[in-house]
């Protein structure tokens, strides 16, 4: 069995045959488009490494099935820079060393960027913790990740208002 | 210059792009196999068939592979031998690799696998270390260290304890699963991508599987997703096992484990069953310890022999045993084979005496600081550890009591306490705990690096070294050397993947040694290459080689001063080779193997934390208040990345002693295989207020540049939240019981532990910890 499935990623549209109703979003972006910003950690939608944006919403791309992506936007890691300046998210990344190996750090910034379009974490640092817990880090880097969105979360607040830059 | 800088990750930019390729993320070569490993289902048992039809008619399968298609030798142990590649006529552990199988897509692979038909003839299997140690199985031989007389002390002590502790063991549980790539080359060479640690080990496993010379196989990695020790020596079963069914195949063929694969597959940080007994005075000096370390080693030697030697290293940490005897049984199992993981048996060997010291303490009804602070290392004769080095300059004194000072460990002790009397249901704990480790590899042989140089004539430098990077800074580290040495910015040095081509015979990146050994061999080439380049420059200007001077991006010779580039052109000129090794081995190492006697490390790092912790009585869960560190990194090579790894590796030290429990079921299989069941440390679990200071004593250190290793002696700063979880625990019962916990202390430990305590379990102590 086929099916066609059309879907918007990184703001470029794309239509795909499946040949395997079971293919997941992580393995359409990984396999099919050659994205493979986004990481497979377990595959199995509990460690977050997979994160990304879908209809600006964060989701483990390993449980949705491309099938059901019909339609969607998409926002991996690979199109959060515009025009060659990182999202601030990102930049606050590396100023404060959200990272060691890496390997998490495209699900974190995804997800990052995620609880900050929620508007729910604000600069409160124990609700940016709890909003950024589904996104295991094993290197232990959750000091720079939260220290990183917090400052993402007030350079976004501060273009918001057109106070910043 | 860039050194001692607090430099980003050589990386940094192309993690947040999503650029940065692991090997999942390489091109896919055209004919690519995706391979899957068949796992044995029972703990012990003869195969008494293993009929693999189904598998090989499975859809996409293009080969399937067992023991008897290994063209070399099956094993792949790498201390010791013993760690078949694939089970031949018997399996030890459940999750043991009996076959593998290559096909078109990774989930024909994976479904193919599941299709064998094995029969089993079971034998009896010993799941536990007490199993072990009452069947007196063992996969090496148990070793004693001895100093003074420790029998005759302790019966002398006027107080006595004894006691057991249980400590489990750790999955790495690196994000990027175990992985390799191995392609066919012409003339049948082979290149494999790996994610390892220890690049000469796959190839020379390689080469004893598949009885292909060493110089036909090339091995190369990038970076790792985190490896832990996890990749040290396990990556070369699954390289070998995409090598072997790529030489069977000819084509290339990839092997990415799935994480529950991954998790029952490969081996973990030791376990370990310590039973202590000790003898002390009035304030708590030790007088005489005697230490049982049995250590949960799995069905083979593999590295149990060093991180048991380790463990009996470390189970001093910082304090002077006048009396010692260490024991170490390194008990066999029929469970997967543990394996290095950051402090490779130091953690262990400590929490040892950190135990004992705690138990004393409570005991006696004094501050536990206090009793670590009389039991500190000292002047000689009270310097000598119990294989006979000397410890000099011990800044642990000092560095406790300014910690103790910046934490404001005894008014917050005081707090506590009035915390504790008002509130039932909620009680609070502290702990102040040192680390003391010692750096090299106990294997003096693998003390060594070598590194490779060359400068072009544009003036960039193209820098390899045996290094691999993981996460944890090397490579951005030993560019940082090499420019400093040419005084050149660091964007001139360019950083390349870790490959067996570049640079030969190298050691694992292990040991927290990368940057002493792979630093210095790098600065050793940097340091031939500028002589040469001085030398011609002398000539040219007519000055002494001597007068020539690297500085700011240009070299002045004399009153002449010319560009990098333009003498690195000049040198091309005069036919003079702009490419030079580098090697280092580590001085002054004296050790005895036999005897476990002398100096089998370089230095120690030191460090301490305080952790305030918050139990809840009627759950046991639990949260970490606020934790305090204060670490010695000499002086640091690079400030950013080493606090990288000091809040790293406390969080990851965290897990192993409270919440990262591996449950192993009657049947000897592991139940925790997956993170929804294995809980490793999240964003929410970080202490509330977690504050983080480097010491500043002078650095003694006399490894490069005087900094200090830290990729693993932080990861022991959590002791301290272990004990102030015991310390809240005792709360519950006023002080006047010393609880028994168990390592992890999940949340049901800390319940049980409290409800034993409510029922007037727990042994008698004196009822007041005071500061
Ligand atoms: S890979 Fe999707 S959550 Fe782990
Ligand atoms: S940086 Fe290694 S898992 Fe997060």
């Amino acid at each position: 069995m086929s099916l066609s499935v059309s879907l918007t990623v990184n703001g470029v549209s794309r239509t795909i045959v499946l040949d395997d109703p079971r293919v997941t979003l992580l393995d359409l972006l990984r396999e099919r488009f050659d994205l493979t910003g986004t990481k497979k950690g377990c595959d199995r939608g509990q460690c977050g490494a997979c994160t990304v944006l879908l209809g600006g919403r964060r989701i483990n791309s390993c449980l949705a099935l491309a099938a059901s992506c019909d339609g969607a936007e998409v926002l991996t890691i690979e199109g959060l820079a515009q025009g060659g300046a990182l999202h601030p998210v990102q930049a606050a990344f590396i100023a404060h060393d959200g990272f060691q190996c890496g390997f998490c750090t495209p699900g974190q910034i995804m997800s990052a960027v995620g609880l900050l379009g929620e508007g729910q974490a604000g600069d409160d640092p124990e609700r940016v913790r709890e909003g950024m817990s589904g996104n295991l880090c094993r290197c232990g880097a959750y000091v720079g990740i939260t220290e990183a969105v917090l400052e993402a979360g007030r350079v976004l607040a501060g273009r918001e208002k057109g106070t910043a830059p | 210059m860039s050194l001692h800088e607090p430099l980003p990750h050589d990386s940094a930019a192309r993690h947040a792009s999503g650029e940065a390729l692991y090997i999942d993320d390489l091109p896919e070569p055209r004919d690519l196999l995706h391979a899957a490993i068949g796992l044995s289902a029972r703990p012990h048992a003869r195969l008494a068939a293993v009929d693999l039809a189904a598998v090989a008619a499975a859809r996409g399968v293009v080969c399937v592979v067992t023991a008897a298609d290994i063209p070399g030798v099956n094993d792949v142990g790498s201390a010791a031998h013993g760690d078949p590649l694939l089970a031949a006529a018997e399996v030890e552990y459940a999750g043991q690799a009996i076959f593998a199988v290559a096909a078109e897509t990774v989930r024909d692979a994976r479904r193919a696998a599941r299709r064998a038909q094995v029969t089993y003839h079971d034998l009896p299997a010993l799941l536990t270390v007490d199993d072990a140690l009452a069947a007196r199985s063992f996969v090496l031989p148990s070793k004693t260290l001895v100093q003074g007389e420790p029998g005759a002390a302790i019966a002398r002590a006027p107080h006595r304890l004894s006691g057991r502790l249980d400590l489990g063991g750790q999955d790495h549980f690196y994000l990027e699963g175990q992985i390799a790539m191995a392609l066919p080359q012409e003339g049948g060479e082979l290149k494999i991508y790996s994610s390892t640690q220890h690049p000469t080990e796959v190839s020379h496993m390689v080469s004893r599987v598949l009885a292909l010379p060493c110089h036909r196989i090339g091995v190369e990695v990038r970076r790792m997703g985190g490896a832990f020790g996890g990749k040290e020596s396990q990556a070369s079963q699954i390289a070998c096992i995409a090598a072997l069914l790529a030489h069977h195949t000819r084509r290339p063929v990839k092997l990415r484990l799935d994480r529950d694969d991954d998790m029952v597959l490969t081996g973990k940080r030791h376990g370990f069953r310590i039973d202590y007994e000790v003898g002390f005075d009035d304030t708590g000096r030790i007088l005489g310890v005697d230490f049982l370390l049995a250590g949960h080693c799995g069905f083979s030697p593999h590295l149990s022999g060093p991180v048991n030697d380790r463990a009996m290293f470390h189970a001093d940490n910082g304090y002077f045993l006048e009396n010692a005897r260490i024991v170490s049984h390194r008990c066999k199992t029929h469970t997967v084979s543990n394996t290095a993981f950051r402090g490779f048996g130091g953690p262990q060997g400590m929490m040892a005496i950190e135990q004992v010291i705690d138990e004393i303490s409570r005991h006696l009804g004094r501050d536990p600081y206090a009793v670590r602070r009389v039991n500190f290392y000292g002047k000689a004769p009270r310097n000598r550890t119990p294989y006979g080095m000397e410890v000099r300059a011990n800044p642990l004194p000092a560095l406790t009591a300014r910690l103790a000072r910046t934490s404001a460990y005894a008014r917050r002790r005081r707090e506590i306490a009035a915390f504790n009397r008002e509130n039932p249901w909620i009680k609070r704990g502290i702990a102040l705990t040192p680390v003391k480790f010692g750096i090299s590899f106990t294997l003096t042989q693998m003390n060594q690096a070598g590194a490779l140089v060359h400068v072009y004539t544009d003036g960039t430098i193209h820098l390899a070294h045996g290094g691999t990077e993981m996460g944890q800074g090397l490579l951005v580290k030993v560019a940082q050397v090499v420019a400093n040495e040419f005084a050149l910015p660091l964007e001139r040095v360019r950083i390349t993947a870790t490959s067996t081509e570049q640079v030969p015979n190298t050691s694992a990146t292990a040991a927290s040694s990368g940057s002493d050994l792979n630093g210095a061999a790098a600065r050793a080439a940097a340091i031939t290459l500028k002589a040469r380049m001085a030398r011609v420059a002398a000539a040219e200007f007519g000055v002494p080689a001597g007068e020539v001077r690297f500085a700011n991006g240009a070299v002045r010779a004399g009153n002449h001063t010319i560009g990098f580039d333009e003498l690195a052109r000049l040198c091309h000129r005069h036919r003079v080779s702009l490419s030079a090794t580098g090697f280092y081995r580590t001085p002054g190492l004296a050790y005895d193997p036999a005897a476990m006697r002398g100096e089998p490390f370089f230095y120690f790092a030191y460090g301490a934390a305080v952790a305030e912790v918050e139990i809840d009585v009627l759950s046991g869960e639990y949260r970490i208040l606020r934790a305090d560190l204060l670490h010695d990194c000499g002086r640091s090579l690079n400030p950013a990345i080493d606090r990288g790894q000091i809040e790293g590796g406390f969080v990851q030290g965290a897990g192993w002693l409270t919440t990262e429990e591996l449950w192993w079921d009657a049947q000897g299989s592991l139940r925790t295989h997956a993170p929804s069941t294995y809980k490793i440390p999240a964003c929410s679990d970080l202490p509330r207020d977690f504050r983080v200071a480097f010491w500043a004593g002078r650095s003694h250190a006399p490894a490069l540049h005087r900094a200090k290793a830290v990729g693993e002696p932080p990861l022991m700063l959590a002791m301290s939240v272990f004990f102030a979880i015991r310390d809240a625990i005792a709360a519950t019962a006023h002080h006047r019981a010393r609880p028994r916990l168990d390592a992890p202390a999940t949340p049901e430990r800390v319940l049980l532990a409290i409800a034993a305590l409510a029922a007037g379990g727990g042994a008698a102590a004196a009822g007041v910890v005071a500061a």
